[in-house]
């Protein structure tokens, strides 16, 4: 369904339905890793290189042995009378697939890089549950994007994120340094800097595509 | 600790959303309305539950090396099945929690209490463990819906309950009326620990 051009997905992903701002996806690493710059844009550049390959692995998955369609690997290998439809295995297709490929990212990354993988120690393999990456999976199925689009929509939609998160890290530095109550200081105040940075966001929900 | 403690810590000391931060993704997106707030919140008790009990049963059993992976299956198994029973008897809320429903799978609540507790505990404090802790999330799902849609909406439970001369602060069922809420409600919390603490 060519509905969507990859400007139009691009221009989306990122400002117009933020995963962080506007659709609430990868909340979770967003407190955890935005204290600082430099692991933000570690994290970030981390999760955009997932989200492109997992769109790219879970649309084929689905393609090719979930949708009961006449290209079904099953229907073609097995010889079954009619296609089958395992769409109910989507969910737990995805993550698995999804929680593979963090752990060969995270063996990659610490065998050509291992200053990254010190700093980002823990964040990688929580990576697996961030719900952005299991979310762009799905949304891509929904949006009934083509392969191409699935890519582009991946690979923007992390964009979009590490953009959120780069834009926290650099306000909760200084945030830090600043005089803040007591019971608000660390998570509260990140989370109502976050509603400031979303109405913000919420602006360009007005742009016509 | 006791069962009867092992139930409450869910709803207060350690309660998922307020304490702990874990599960915030679907916190901030169904809490637009209560209605939302009770599904999600049932929704991820039944599967808290379900993989606590199943994690706990087996845990004797599981190869260390690739407990998550299989924890991870056990999860998305029941994962699937509240998506699809939801799907077939409420698909009005099926569809108003859209892409939350499967993204339970990756709720740090449940996740990590499968590592943490049920891969540790008998069968019965990890049943006990995951109801206190689900209701405890459904808990914090509920107040931060009750107050984003009395002020967002004017209503509760759909129904109208400001009157008429109401204007709904539309920010507050909007994304940002979320983190705002959820902000201030954790500051609260937090100074209501001290207080507490003080006593």
């Amino acid at each position: 369904m060519e509905t969507d051009s990859l400007m139009i997905i691009a221009v989306a992903s990122i400002f117009i339905t933020n995963f962080v701002f506007s659709r609430f996806l990868g909340i979770c690493p967003y407190i955890g890793v935005s204290k600082s710059l430099d692991s933000a844009i570690g994290m970030g550049l981390a999760v955009i290189f997932v989200m492109t390959l997992a769109s790219m692995a879970t649309w084929l998955i689905n393609a090719f042995m979930l949708q009961p369609s006449t290209k079904n690997l099953f229907y073609i290998i097995f010889s079954l009378e009619e296609p089958p439809d395992l769409l109910y295995l989507k969910t737990i297709a995805f993550i698995l697939v999804i929680a593979s490929l963090v752990q060969f990212v995270e063996m990659v990354i610490q065998k050509t890089s291992p200053t990254l993988y010190q700093s980002l120690g823990i964040y990688l393999p929580l990576i697996t549950t961030n719900c952005a990456i299991l979310g762009v999976a799905l949304l891509n199925i929904d949006s009934n994007y083509n392969f191409i689009q699935s890519v582009f929509h991946g690979l923007t939609a992390g964009i979009g994120f590490t953009l959120a998160l780069i834009l926290m890290a650099g306000i909760r530095e200084q945030l830090d340094l600043s005089p803040i109550p007591k019971a608000l200081r660390g998570i509260p105040i990140a989370f109502i800097m976050a509603g400031l940075m979303a109405i913000a966001f919420l602006g360009f929900s007005g742009l016509k595509l | 600790m006791s069962p009867f403690k092992e139930f409450i810590k869910g709803f207060y000391e350690q309660n998922p959303v307020f304490r702990l931060a874990l599960g915030l993704c679907p916190t901030l997106a169904v809490s637009n309305s209560i209605e939302n707030a009770i599904g999600m919140g049932l929704a991820a008790t039944f599967v808290l539950v379900c993989s606590n009990v199943i994690v706990s049963l087996i845990r004797k059993g599981v190869p260390a090396k690739i407990r998550i992976p299989i924890y991870i299956v056990v999860i998305a198994t029941f994962v699937t099945v509240v998506d699809l029973s939801m799907a077939a008897f409420r698909p009005t809320l099926h569809k108003s929690l859209g892409i939350f429903v499967p993204l339970i799978v990756v709720n740090c609540i449940i996740l990590g209490r499968a590592e943490a507790f049920a891969g540790k505990n008998n069968l019965f404090r990890s049943f006990i463990d995951g109801l206190g802790m689900g209701l405890g999330f459904t808990f914090a799902l509920i107040i931060l819906g009750f107050v984003r849609e009395l002020l967002g909406d004017g209503k509760l439970m759909g129904y109208p309950i400001m009157g008429p001369k109401f204007e709904p602060v539309l920010i507050f069922i909007l994304p940002p009326g979320a983190f705002l809420t959820l902000g201030l409600l954790l500051g609260l919390f937090n100074w209501l620990d001290t207080k507490l603490k003080k006593e």
